[in-house]
């Protein structure tokens, strides 16, 4: 059987060891996704790459793609879903766009918009949740992370650093960093860190680029996340 | 303090894998982990404190706050509530000045609760710096304010409020003649451990954690598997509230789990076993340790072992408060020293399992059962029960009947046959395989224990009809927000959410709708969680609003929609600022006329 599977109908092919996140943006078909990056190793927590693969449900980004799957990604049902797992992350936090620095360019807005949610639908939490300031060029706003840990993988698989790292349980979730005062000020981090730059939401900002670019010319201000996904995450096939 | 901790790694030889048992022991001395621990921790074992920190925050019994010297917890399983424990925690909370979640001002004694101990055919359950109390009352509860005040070490508490009994009820198959030590291995090598394996999966046996996986199929896989390093884990991480068999196999048949493990350590080629013990069994860690090493003396463990060339030796490591470390990778996760989050799968623990190496875990029954099967044979064992069920399944019976405890029976026995034997009368309903498993009405007592039917890892919580079915579900999903681990969106978000929105209904602020949106919320839990627990955590919810509809209903408001938070109690603050109570200082969230 040749290396190939479908999605939503139409056949792609992949090559050994891709997961079916890999197969389907090499492909240039867009998945949903937060915590996934394809620089780092898949981690497979915020679940809205969830497909159907054979009826049973998966992480697109973890699950390996093997031949003849029948994979589901763009249906209603799962978009629904989808919407609804982002409508958990919204309320877990303190997410309000309107006074975000990074609205505009933020992906947990972008895919929210894309996913047509309208609403937070659940009770909001209301966390008390801080801010570190301490650092001179970068911030940390707790109110806005979604614990996907691609800042703590970044650090650790691109930088060679150990900044950060997700610690707690449950919805006590939260991100720390590693330093004895437990501020960012004294660890390592350098603003040139990829760790810095990494952050799908509004959680780590470097600080000082905050208006640069004017609300209305930002990234997802004229595009869709599909398109500018696919755009950043897509490598010509087997390479 | 620092020559403690300095002397505490050495003896864990600066084995990062050991980090878990590193800290529960500075936690035992210090009664919590101070920051200078968590640096000479760091540093001596060549590790970020950012992932110390994370351990420590992880697990329920591990703190980063100083506890009382008398760290006091007790059981809020739903068996320990129906015992009276809301009421002697409150008097126990009154005898010691502390309040429930609080350290006391002299920081003499801490109190708050803590999930399932597993005590619960002798509950109300507690512990006191991890050693577990059975039977609270009044009169044991007068007797520890004294000795806390007295500031008595808890090593010179009189035994009897330690005191853990067996209560074996009914046995069968493998609790009525265990074998002889080493009696399992001999006739392995006799047969040839080919054929051991083929009498495993002649006899059918299936994992008695409760998934079922055939035992000699994960076997085969992970002696398939290339590399030389292999691991046996024996998952006596027994946290599913209302079970508590593993308690009593590790306490009276040891011996014969062990030469289960060695046996599957022959077959698969492993040198190394682990038995990961829930925390909350402190109390037997001492016995299993003796008992491995009398097993090291008898030639049963150890280098070349009966003289078969085999090398094969067992740590005992425990747990420290966490719920999830059942679920097998998380568990494994654990034994390495580190959170228990749930894996990625693929790859599956036979193939990648500690320390990436192909590994084995089985429950502690599941052990038992193949030692059994070793000497035996495999026909003797698929006689007994179902076509998809074989053997014997141990239950662990608690709740409304008047003889709780451990039970051996035949894979098919319907849940009358059950409830007759352990004096179950007046039943409304059984909660089989605890909260993650299913709850069963009073007219479906013709279903039977069996994979195929009613899957259980052995909890079975017997309710009479004066329980309350939504305070039922309602602790079984406080358990689970509780011990979700947080790192995936629908569990971690989801089951606080469905907590919050049960309490809602539960607490008469539901309207119409309400019930809809917790089923549907239901069903995003469990179709998107990421393990075991999330995907089961909806089970409470959805197995009583299946079957009792119109009591979930009943508890709705007449009213079309009320906001989710409670307009009136948002005021309670403002009250209290204002001293006043009268009527017109109270807000009704809608105009109740309509």
């Amino acid at each position: 059987m040749s290396n190939t599977l479908t999605i939503d109908g139409n056949t792609i092919p992949f090559t050994d060891g891709q997961t079916i996140m890999q197969a389907a943006t090499a492909a240039g078909v867009y998945i949903p996704h937060l915590c996934h990056h394809p620089e780092f190793t898949p981690h497979g927590s915020c679940k809205l790459c969830t497909v159907k693969v054979n009826g049973r449900i998966c992480s697109a980004c973890t699950f390996p793609a093997m031949a003849g799957q029948n994979v589901l990604s763009n249906t209603q049902e799962l978009t629904a879903d989808r919407k609804k797992i982002t409508q958990m992350l919204f309320v877990e936090g303190n997410h309000f766009c309107p006074s975000c620095e990074k609205t505009g360019n933020c992906q947990l807005q972008a895919v929210a918009y894309h996913l047509n949610m309208l609403d937070d639908h659940y009770p909001l939490f209301y966390p008390q949740r801080a801010v570190d300031a301490s650092h001179p060029e970068v911030l940390i706003d707790h109110n806005r992370c979604i614990f996907c840990t691609l800042c703590v993988r970044a650090s650790q698989q691109t930088d060679g650093k150990n900044v950060f790292a997700i610690s707690g349980r449950g919805i006590n979730k939260h991100l720390i960093v590693n330093a004895d005062s437990g501020l960012l000020k004294d660890t390592d981090l350098a603003a040139s860190d990829r760790a810095a730059h990494i952050c799908p939401t509004g959680a780590i900002l470097i600080k000082h680029t905050a208006y640069q670019v004017p609300i209305g010319q930002r990234l997802y201000d004229h595009q869709q996340i599909d398109q500018v996904s696919l755009a950043q995450e897509q490598t010509p096939h087997g390479e | 303090m620092q020559a403690f901790i300095e002397s505490l790694v050495a003896s864990h030889q600066h084995q990062p894998t050991h980090l878990l048992a590193i800290l529960r022991a500075i936690q035992a001395q210090a009664h919590y982990i101070p920051e200078a621990a968590i640096k000479q921790v760091a540093t001596l074992l060549n590790i970020p404190r950012s992932h110390i920190i994370g351990v420590i925050e992880f697990y329920s019994f591990l703190h980063l706050t100083p506890q009382g010297q008398y760290e006091i917890l007790i059981s809020d399983s739903i068996t320990d509530q129906m015992l009276g424990k809301n009421e002697l925690m409150a008097y126990l909370s009154e005898q010691l000045h502390v309040a429930v979640g609080a350290v006391r001002g002299d920081g003499l004694v801490s109190l708050n609760i803590t999930s399932c101990t597993g005590l619960c055919d002798q509950g109300p359950a507690g512990l006191v710096n991890g050693y577990a109390l059975s039977r609270l009352s009044r009169a044991r509860i007068d007797q520890i304010a004294a000795l806390v005040e007295q500031q008595t070490p808890v090593a010179e508490w009189p035994s009897e409020l330690f005191q853990v009994e067996d209560n074996i009820i009914q046995t069968d198959l493998l609790l009525t003649t265990p074998i002889e030590s080493g009696s399992a291995l001999k006739a392995s090598y006799a047969r040839g451990l080919a054929e051991t394996l083929a009498e495993i999966d002649r006899a059918g046996l299936r994992g008695r954690g409760g998934a079922g996986f055939k035992t000699a199929s994960k076997w085969q896989y992970c002696k398939d598997e290339a590399g030389p390093e292999r691991y046996v884990v024996c998952n006596a991480d027994e946290g599913e509230p209302g079970t508590f068999k593993d308690r009593v196999l590790l306490n009276t048949y040891a011996q014969q789990v062990f030469e289960g493990m060695t046996i599957c350590a022959a077959i698969i080629g492993a040198e190394q076993g682990f038995l990961y013990l829930r925390g909350e069994y402190l109390f037997l860690y001492d016995k299993l340790l003796q008992i491995v090493d009398e097993r090291r003396q008898a030639g049963l463990l150890g280098n070349n072992i009966l003289n078969s060339g085999l090398q094969f030796d067992i740590e005992i490591c425990l747990g420290a408060g966490a719920y999830i470390c059942g679920e097998e990778s998380a568990l494994i996760e654990s034994l390495e020293g580190k959170m228990g989050i749930p894996r990625n799968r693929p790859p599956y623990p036979v193939s990648q399992g500690y320390l990436q190496k192909p590994t084995v875990v089985n429950n502690v029954e599941t052990f038992l059962a193949a030692a059994h099967i070793a000497v035996h044979g495999g026909d003797a064992f698929a006689q007994i029960g179902t076509a998809q069920s074989k053997g014997t399944k141990i239950l662990s019976i608690s709740g409304d009947c008047t003889r709780p405890g451990i039970y051996e029976l035949p894979f098919g026995t319907t849940i009358h046959a059950v409830l007759a034997a352990c004096g179950a009368e007046d039943v409304l309903g059984v909660q089989i395989g605890g909260p993650s498993g299913t709850f069963i009405s009073n007219t479906e007592f013709d279903r039977r224990l069996a994979f195929e039917d009613l899957a259980t890892g052995g909890s079975f919580i017997i309710f009479n009809h004066s329980r309350q079915l939504l305070d039922i579900a309602q602790n079984f999903t406080h358990f689970f927000a509780h011990e979700s681990c947080g790192f995936c969106t629908p569990c971690r978000v989801g089951t606080s959410l469905l907590k919050k929105q049960l309490d809602k209904i539960v607490d008469g602020h539901g309207s119409a709708g309400d019930v809809a949106e917790l089923e549907a919320l239901c069903q995003i839990v469990k179709n998107h969680s990421h393990c075991g627990l999330g995907q089961t955590a909806a089970n409470p919810i959805l197995s009583t609003l299946e079957r009792y509809p119109e009591l979930y209903q009943s508890r709705l408001k007449a009213i079309s929609y009320e906001p989710g938070f409670d307009l009136d109690a948002a005021l309670a603050t403002a009250r209290r600022l204002a001293n006043r109570n009268d009527a017109a200082a109270h807000l009704a969230q809608v105009e109740d006329s309509l």
